[in-house]
């Protein structure tokens, strides 16, 4: 197992690697035009001047390949460069905004957990009843849903008309202000998680070692809780680790949506005036947390299928 | 091959976009841009304007249906393109195999561990708002799992025997790969892309409701709704209709891409009656 | 005469397709004696496994018994209800299955799936029952019992497996032993091997069985008497000596027809395995009748 847990942490180097690689060559291929969109604001035409200073202060006119050692011996030193706009630190940058955007994934990930996993299970074992019926309508309406117009609802209905919880913003961090971006963020891997457990249990359920558990003179409840639980899980697990990955793309949304301060809402404003050095390193940091996950996940996953260690 | 009503609901969906996108400009009764008119904005759904109007008075239905053009353009183009990339790589990685196989692993390793609409929007801040750069971020970032069924369809349509034949009458890799090959894996292939198309539309409705996709004026379903949250009080039906759009269609496309699973593989099909 | 351990009475079942129901077994009736081994013979499709089922009581939902009575030491299992059921499955009546390579879970050791039958129905602690599933696995005649508890099913071969199965099954020494195809699997070889154990083990304890398979070899192998299976219902009935002696029915006669055996060679100095014309024809047109309708009686001429 030590083994195990070695091998998949130290797979995910080589990953980060070639990621900020990549970002690097996205990033580099139109070069030299950052500095002049980034005083375009279509309202006056950027100032030659200001453009050339910028471009001398970030080193851009410099070659292709002198910038990428740079960028790479940065990294080597945990330093994701400098923001075009505010001139601090995108380490810090990020690193003030990050926990916040982790408690929305996680408290929606649990949310998700939460409902779904029972839904599914219940669904499975009683398929073709309403609730089944209902809940696979669910999943797929959930599944097809743009998740920030069913949090523009959910504002309008909770927040504005109700006035049950705040329509947005972080709130000193209370759980209140939580409550609406968490539940949107969650409705989608909700959904999957569903669907994807009514289906693994369904699958279990018809496993030939279910039906030597009944012939063990097994109660239905002894069943479920001694063989088809921990086999349902693989499956659940690894739905989990792969909605982790859109959980966080929506996330961006959602926090813009509901005024969250975290790397989400930085990403997309820094998209939006180009600030390239912040942009770099929140999708960085985004794909290492990804990574991290799915690290975590696939440990969990060996934790519980003895037949995976083998290989 | 049975078809269940999951399906037929889906296609119905897919015709409903299809046919609004394609006679948007003989059966709206506006002009989705020029007819603004402040004295008439924010009017609640009536007669005239059946889904009410915005806050430049422009008509929401009219909208809509040219907003249909938009989501349809995004999602086929942008499948195409993520087919034809995921195909070709996953089709040659797993013919030929040996390095070409293990550089195009790693390269799908590496798109799967970017959340697609995080390199889309990677994208996009490179290429810059617009229908042009929104087709080719969408068409970059969804082709991973599209790659990896194809290589494992050739795997194992590589051992089958009618491949085996034609290699030994010594036919070309290129032609026993388009010939022999594609069209036996084109049904997952299919289905991956019908479902893209599904993800494709919110991707866009996304990127465009944070502005960083179609802009304004331009009526896509996405950037209707970026207004919507400071009006949505106001006039709740610019929030609405939009939004109803979007739902229903990528739920036409998830139906239709189901079902076509299911009809495909049986064994995918969930066993309730 | 002692009284018997099993008494199948008239046992009827099938198919429910909307109202009516199909009907896939045709009041069969057999009786088995305490400590006997009997077998059923008979293809694919026979009705031998539901059967079994039906006894265990794990019929599945389309499948439905429809009259009859299973008698197992003079309580009627059709009319007990589901926790005097469940008290009894595993514990007096236990049950191989034919898929040694599925019927275990592959995510629990095999240590602990032995031991919930002691849980179960002894009412031990799980620590004690481990202890035991130990004991059971010896008494099976794996090697090395201590470490084989901890492993899982995917750590072995078929045929320990198919031990691991044996020895759940007889883990409470339950009265009748119900073994459908146990050895179908499995290497020739092992097969022997896992037929002897069986036989063994069930005569020490004094377990009666019930096997079931589509090999007459098999089934002489082990049984004192045999009922022969066709479309739905028992055709024949004999002590097995007998049945191998004086065949009555056609049906057996294409059965024992197909043995392939050493020394019984034709003129042509080569053996022409015989097989029997084998497709069902449609079930429903088989109406009542005991006899083969459709089919040719010796080899395959059509």
């Amino acid at each position: 197992m030590f083994r195990f847990t070695l091998r998949r942490i130290l797979q995910i180097i080589p990953t980060v690697v070639v990621v900020a690689l990549l970002i690097f060559v996205i990033f580099s291929v139109v070069p030299g035009t950052f500095a002049a969109s980034l005083f375009a604001d279509g309202k006056r035409a950027a100032d030659p001047q200001m453009i050339a200073r910028l471009n001398e202060e970030f080193g851009l006119n410099k070659p292709l390949m002198e910038r990428f050692v740079a960028y790479v011996t940065d990294l080597a030193q945990f330093d994701l460069g400098t923001s075009f706009r505010t001139r601090q630190p995108v380490f810090d940058l990020i690193n003030d905004r990050m926990w916040a955007s982790l408690k929305l994934a996680i408290v929606a990930m649990v949310f998700a957990l939460a409902v779904g996993v029972p839904l599914g299970f219940l669904a499975a074992m009683r398929p073709g009843s309403v609730l089944d019926t209902v809940t696979m309508i669910g999943a797929v309406s959930g599944l097809s849903m743009p998740q920030f117009w069913l949090g523009l609802l959910a504002m309008y209905l909770f927040a504005l008309q109700l006035n049950w919880l705040p329509s947005f913003g972080y709130g000193n961090g209370s759980f209140q202000n939580l409550i609406l971006p968490a539940v949107t963020l969650g409705v989608t891997p909700l959904a999957l998680l569903a669907r994807t457990t009514r289906a693994g249990v369904l699958d279990v359920l018809n496993a030939d070692f279910i039906r030597t558990a009944h012939s063990k003179g097994m109660s239905e409840i002894k069943v479920v809780r001694w063989h088809v639980a921990r086999n349902a899980l693989v499956l659940i697990v690894t739905t989990v680790g792969l909605q982790f990955g859109s959980l966080i793309g929506q996330a961006v949304v959602i926090e813009k949506l509901f005024a969250w301060p975290g790397i989400g809402s930085l990403l997309v404003d820094s998209v939006a005036i180009r600030d390239i050095p912040v942009v770099q390193g929140t999708i960085l940091v985004i794909v290492l947390w990804f990574l991290v996950i799915n690290t975590a996940v696939d440990l969990i996953y060996a934790a519980i299928d003895p037949r995976i260690k083998q290989e | 091959m049975r078809l269940g009503f999951n399906f037929w609901l889906g296609a119905g969906l897919t015709a409903l976009v299809i046919f609004a996108g394609v006679l948007a400009p003989w059966i709206a009764p506006f002009d989705p841009v020029l007819d603004a008119d402040l004295m008439s904005s924010e009017l609640p759904p009536d007669a005239t304007f059946w889904f009410g109007t915005d806050a430049q008075g422009r008509d929401v239905y009219t909208r809509i249906l040219f907003g249909a053009q938009i989501s349809l353009t995004v999602g086929i183009v942008s499948q195409v393109i993520n087919s034809i990339i995921g195909v070709t790589l996953g089709m040659t990685a797993g013919y030929w195999g040996g390095w070409w196989d293990d550089l195009v692993n790693g390269l799908t390793n590496v798109m799967l561990a970017i959340p697609s609409l995080i390199f889309a929007l990677a994208v996009m801040a490179v290429l810059g708002p617009g229908l042009p750069s929104l087709l080719v971020a969408l068409g970059l970032t969804n082709w991973s799992w599209t790659c990896r069924i194809a290589r494992s369809s050739t795997l194992s349509l590589k051992s089958q025997g009618y491949v085996q034949a034609a290699q030994t009458l010594g036919y070309g890799d290129l032609r026993i790969m388009f010939t022999q090959i594609l069209p036996n894996m084109m049904g997952p292939i299919l289905v991956m892309a019908t479902l893209g198309m599904g993800s494709a539309v919110l991707s866009e409705a996304a990127l465009s409701f944070l502005g960083l996709g179609i802009q304004p004026p331009f009526p896509s379903w996405g950037s209707m709704l970026t207004d919507a949250r400071q009006l949505i009080q106001l006039a709740p039906w610019v929030a609405i209709f939009p939004g109803l759009a979007i739902f229903l269609s990528v739920l036409g496309f998830n139906l239709l891409g189901d079902g076509l699973r299911d009809s495909l593989d049986p064994h995918m099909r969930t066993r309730s009656p | 005469m002692t009284a018997p351990l099993l008494d199948i009475k008239d046992l009827q079942l099938g198919v429910a397709l909307g109202q009516s129901i199909h009907p896939l077994l045709k009041s069969v009736s057999f009786q088995i004696m305490p400590g006997e081994a009997y077998g059923l013979v008979g293809e694919s499709g026979s009705g031998k496994s539901v059967t079994s089922l039906a006894v265990m009581g794990l019929l599945k939902k389309p499948l439905a018994v429809s009259s009859g009575k299973i008698l197992f030491k003079g309580q009627d299992l059709l009319a007990l209800p589901k926790r005097e059921m469940r008290r009894l499955r595993g514990n007096r009546v236990a049950m191989i299955f034919q898929e040694p390579m599925t019927a275990l879970n592959p995510l629990s050791t095999v240590g602990r799936q032995i031991a919930e039958m002691f849980v179960l129905h002894q009412g031990k602690s799980w620590r004690e029952a481990k202890k035991l599933a130990v004991e059971a696995l010896s008494n099976v005649r794996v090697p090395n019992p201590d470490r084989r508890a901890k492993s899982y099913p995917h750590q072995m071969s078929g045929g320990l497996r198919q031990r691991v199965m044996i020895a759940m099954a007889l883990a409470c020494n339950p009265d009748l032993l119900i073994a459908d195809e146990p050895t179908t699997a499995l290497d020739v070889t092992v097969q022997a091997e896992v037929l002897r154990l069986i036989k063994e083990l069930c005569a020490e304890r004094g377990t009666a069985v019930l096997f079931i398979s589509h090999d007459l070899g098999v089934i002489a192998s082990i049984c004192q008497r045999v009922g022969v299976m066709y479309a739905g219902c028992l055709v024949e009935e004999n002590e097995t000596r007998a049945l191998f002696d004086t065949p009555r029915h056609d049906y057996t006669r294409g059965l024992l027809g197909a043995l392939p055996r050493l020394g019984s060679r034709s003129q042509h100095g080569r053996q022409r395995l015989v097989d029997i014309d084998s497709i069902i024809a449609d079930r429903s047109k088989l109406t009542d009748t005991r006899f083969i309708a459709p089919r040719g009686t010796e080899g395959s001429q059509p």
